[in-house]
Formats: C-alpha cells, structure tokens, sequence
C-alpha cells in the first residue's frame, strides 16, 4: 500500500514540490543516502513527462504520484494521456527496450531535434539511465501511462 | 533554491553563469536569455554551470536549442562543468559528444577562442 499520495495539477511548478516530497520519503524509508539525488532527478523526469504530456494532450486532470516502502522504494507516476512513450527495465536485464515513441525517431541525433522533443527523449534517456527497475506502461485501467521505478532500502523502515 | 543567471563579457566572449535549479519551471527563464544574447549579437557563448544544483531533461533541451541557434550564426557554445553530478547526467544522455565541456570558464574561452573565430 502507499505510503505517501499526491496529486497534482499539471503545472510545471509542481514538479519541484513532487521531488521535493519524494526525496524526503526516500529518506525516510531508509533509501540509501548516496541514491538520493538518484531518486530525485528520476521522479522529477517522470514528473515533468506527466506533466509535458498533460499540457500537450490540454489535459487538467491531476497528475498522481504514490510512494511506498515495501521490500523497496517504489514510485509510480501516473498520467492520463494517450500516445506516452513506452519503456521496460528490469535489474536482471540491462538492455532498456524502448517499446514506442510515437513522437521521436531514435535515429535522429539530438542536435537535429526541437528542444521539447530533446527533453522528452533525454528525459527517457535519464530515467532508463538512473533507474535499475523502471517500466513505463499503459494503465491497466483508462487512458494513460504509469512510471513506475524502485529503488532498493538500506534499512527496513519503521 | 531558485534560478539565478548573470551574463558578462569576457573578450569577444559573453559568459552566462546560471545557478540553482534548472528544471521544466525554470528552464524557459534561461532559454529566455541564451535567445536573448544571441539577439543582442553575442556570437560566442560560453555557460557556466558550477553553481547549478539541479539539472534535468528541460535544462538539457534548453541548452540543445542554444547550441543549434549559436551554430546557426556560425558562432561557439561552450559548458562550463565540474561536478560529477552533473557531468553523469550528460554521459547518461550521450550529450558529452555533442557540447563542449570544460573544467573553467578560462578553459572554455581559450578552446573556442583558439578556433573559429580568427579572422581570415
């Protein structure tokens, strides 16, 4: 079960609220103190994605986080838009299977693209990057992606 | 903490040194003055970010659209960046092949000064 909820409206100014909450129950939960700037960069990307995806699709509904302290740290981000791009990673499998980018080619080289679409795709690239267990999938349920990532605890939490 | 950015010449080459936090709230502030120095006709620019303290995938398109907007003039764009913080994240996205990343602001101003932009 979650620990923390939050729910945000689509604004860029969010973003930081949602790492700066995700980072102290990080901490809390007991992740390492060394992967904390990990944890923060990666919910602020999937927090940014949500939110990029909501504005471009001219969504207002709420951008969900939940933060629960299992045997790991998990996050999940979850959005409410179509067409988000797919990614699949698993601690037992190194290669990052970019599943769809409707909106990105992956042959063309940064340099040659627009700045949303740079940040949409180095986004990705800094979320498969950083997280060992990250999936981004459909919603089982509606329309939208879920980002979900875990990072594993140091110490079982109280 | 919030953005801070301040711009100053340094030859022929204008400086801007960010600080804070560049993210997907404040990325278009700075994306605001690198168009801003280039419209003003700064053709050699060099941005030092020693004392950001948060990168993410916004900043990095920021400084993507510079680099294309100062090569289309035919101008210089250089990174200034020590901290492993931050250098991780341009190794991660494969950037570190397309920006030129110095140590110092003076390392950056004697590369791009030592090239292009000797008059023929």
């Amino acid at each position: 079960m979650p620990t923390v909820r939050l729910s945000f409206s689509p604004a860029p100014a969010h973003v930081r609220t949602a790492r700066l909450v995700g980072v102290a129950v990080a901490r809390r939960a007991g992740v390492a103190e060394e992967l904390l700037e990990e944890v923060r960069l990666a919910i602020g990307e999937a927090c940014s994605r949500a939110v990029a995806l909501h504005r471009s699709h001219g969504l207002d509904a709420l951008v969900d986080v939940a933060m629960a302290d299992g045997d790991r740290f998990t996050v999940r981000v979850v959005d409410r838009a179509a067409n988000g791009a797919m990614v699949h990673r698993t601690p037992q499998d190194e290669a990052v299977v970019l599943l769809s980018d409707p909106a990105l080619p992956l042959t063309t080289p940064p340099d040659l693209l627009a700045e949303e679409a740079v940040a949409a795709r180095m986004g990705l690239a800094l979320l498969a990057g950083l997280v060992d267990d990250l999936n981004v999938s459909e919603l089982s349920e509606g329309v939208g992606t879920e980002v979900r990532m875990s990072w594993p605890l140091e110490r079982s939490s109280d | 903490m919030e953005l801070s950015l301040s711009a100053y010449d340094s030859g022929d080459h204008k400086v801007l040194e960010v600080g804070g936090e560049v993210d997907v709230y404040t990325a278009p502030r700075l994306r605001e003055k690198l168009v801003e120095l280039v419209e003003q006709g700064a053709r050699h620019v060099v941005v030092d970010l020693s004392r950001v303290e948060f990168l993410d995938s916004t900043g990095l398109g920021v400084l993507v659209g510079a680099l294309k907007r100062l090569r289309a003039v035919n101008g210089s764009f250089g990174l200034v960046c020590a901290h492993e913080r931050l250098l991780k994240i341009f190794r991660i996205t494969a950037l570190d092949r397309v920006f030129q990343l110095y140590d110092t602001v003076d390392a950056a101003i004697a590369a791009s000064g030592a090239g292009t932009d000797s008059p023929a």
